[in-house]
C-alpha cells in the first residue's frame, strides 16, 4: 500500500500533521488528509507512487481558477508526503 | 522498512509512546533508508529502530524526535547531511504518537455512561471512578478503558501526579462526601480540566465545603462548575457532548460562540 500523510500546513487548514490516507493497489483507501478537497487527487498520486515506487513530496494550495479543481477552498496549503510501503 | 513499520504497530497497539522519523526531502529521499523509529524504554534507554542512511544524522534526529514526543509535536525539521542543527539538505517529518489523554470519571451514574462512550469518541482513556461496588461495574460502563471500586482520593493519590494539561477530571457524583475529596483530590495535581456537577445550589454549598476544606479561592476559580457549556443539554447524552465541547473551548482558549456568529479563522 502507499501511505500519504499531511506533514505540513500553512495558513487554515483542514487536518494536522500527521493525517494520513492508506491506498491499495486495488484502489481501497482509509483515512483521510483533508475535509475531502484533495483525496481524489492524492489517490492518484498514491496510485503511481504504488506503481514507481517513488516517494513524493505531494502540495495542495488554494485553487480560485475553475480550470484547477484540485485545491483546498479553505486557502490554506497542506504538504502530503506519499511513500509505498514494503512491508 | 519492514522492521520500522512492524515494531511501530505493535507498540501503537499497546499504546506506548512513540516517534517515527521520516526523509521527506533532500538527501536520503530515494535511498533504502528512510525511516526511524524512537521512544524512551525502561530506564534511561532509549529504543531505537531503522535508519536514515547517516549515523550523525540518525543520533539527532533521535534525540530531536525524543523531545518532540514529550510536547506531543509533530511537524517537519531541517538538518544538514550528517544532521547539522544550521543545515538544510534533508528534511524529515517527525511524527508523534503520544499516549491517549486520560480522563477520570468520577461517580458511576448514567450521565457517567453518556460522558465515556463521547469521550471514546474523542480519544480518551477513560477511567470510571465510584466507591459503590454495585454501581462500578464493567457491564454498565462497557467502553471504559477501567472501571475502579475505590474513593475518588486514593485513586488520585494514585494516579494524580501523571495527569497533564490535556487531561480531565470529571465529577458527577452530586454527593458532597465523594465529590469534595474528588475535587480536592484534583486540584492537587496539573490536570488541565476540573469539571464539577451540580445544580447551582449545590454549587454554591460546594463551594462553602471546599473553602472549609481549606481551598483558596484562586484553586476554585480552575473549577468549571456547573460543568458543561450553555447549551442546554438535558439528556445524558447531550449534558455529555456539552462538557467535551466545554473541554475543548478551554484547551484552546476560544470563545464559544456560534462560528455563524464570529468572524476570523477557523483553525488556528
Amino acid at each position: 500500500m502507499a501511505l500519504a500523510r499531511v506533514v505540513d500546513v500553512e495558513g487554515s487548514g483542514p487536518r494536522l500533521p500527521g493525517a494520513v490516507m492508506a491506498v491499495t493497489a486495488d484502489g481501497e483507501v482509509a483515512g483521510s488528509v483533508s475535509g475531502g478537497c484533495v483525496e481524489g487527487a492524492v489517490v492518484s498520486e498514491a496510485l503511481d507512487v504504488l506503481a514507481t515506487g517513488d516517494r513524493r513530496m505531494v502540495t495542495f494550495g488554494y485553487s480560485d481558477d475553475e480550470a484547477f479543481a484540485v485545491g483546498l477552498t479553505c486557502g490554506g496549503t497542506i504538504h502530503l508526503f506519499i511513500e509505498r510501503l514494503d512491508w | 522498512m519492514g522492521g520500522v513499520f512492524d515494531r511501530l504497530a505493535e507498540l501503537l497497539v499497546d499504546e506506548v509512546p512513540v516517534a517515527l522519523a521520516t526523509i521527506v526531502e533532500g538527501v536520503g529521499v530515494d535511498g533504502p533508508d528512510g525511516h526511524l523509529l524512537v521512544r524512551r524504554s525502561t530506564g534511561d534507554g532509549v529504543e531505537v529502530v531503522g535508519s536514515l542512511g547517516d549515523p550523525d544524522l540518525n543520533r539527532v534526529v533521535a534525540r530531536d524526535a525524543l523531545g518532540e514526543l514529550s510536547a506531543g509535536r509533530s511537524g517537519v525539521r531541517h538538518y544538514g547531511e550528517h544532521g547539522e542543527a544550521r543545515g538544510e539538505s534533508v528534511s524529515v517529518f517527525v511524527e508523534s504518537f503520544a499516549a491517549p489523554p486520560r480522563m477520570l470519571v468520577f461517580g458511576a451514574v448514567d450521565f457517567t455512561a453518556a460522558l465515556v462512550r463521547v469521550a471514546k469518541v474523542l480519544g480518551y482513556r477513560v477511567t470510571v471512578c465510584d466507591a459503590r461496588e454495585i454501581f462500578a461495574t464493567t457491564q454498565r460502563f462497557p467502553l471504559a478503558d477501567e472501571v475502579v471500586v475505590d474513593w475518588p482520593d486514593r485513586l488520585l493519590a494514585e494516579v494524580g501526579a501523571d495527569l497533564r494539561r490535556r487531561d480531565a477530571v470529571c465529577v458527577l457524583t452530586h454527593d458532597v462526601k465523594f465529590d469534595v475529596p474528588a475535587i480536592v483530590g484534583a486540584l492537587a495535581t496539573s490536570v488541565g480540566y476540573i469539571g464539577v456537577m451540580g445544580s447551582r445550589r449545590t454549587h454554591d454549598d460546594r463551594l462553602k465545603r471546599l473553602r472549609e476544606a481549606g481551598i483558596t479561592d484562586e484553586q476554585l476559580a480552575r473549577l468549571r462548575s456547573p460543568i458543561g457549556l450553555d447549551i442546554g443539554a438535558r439528556t445524558p447524552e447531550e449534558t455529555a457532548v456539552s462538557i467535551v465541547s466545554e473541554i475543548i473551548a478551554l484547551r484552546t482558549g476560544r470563545s464559544t460562540r456560534a462560528l455563524s456568529a464570529t468572524d476570523g479563522p477557523i483553525h488556528d
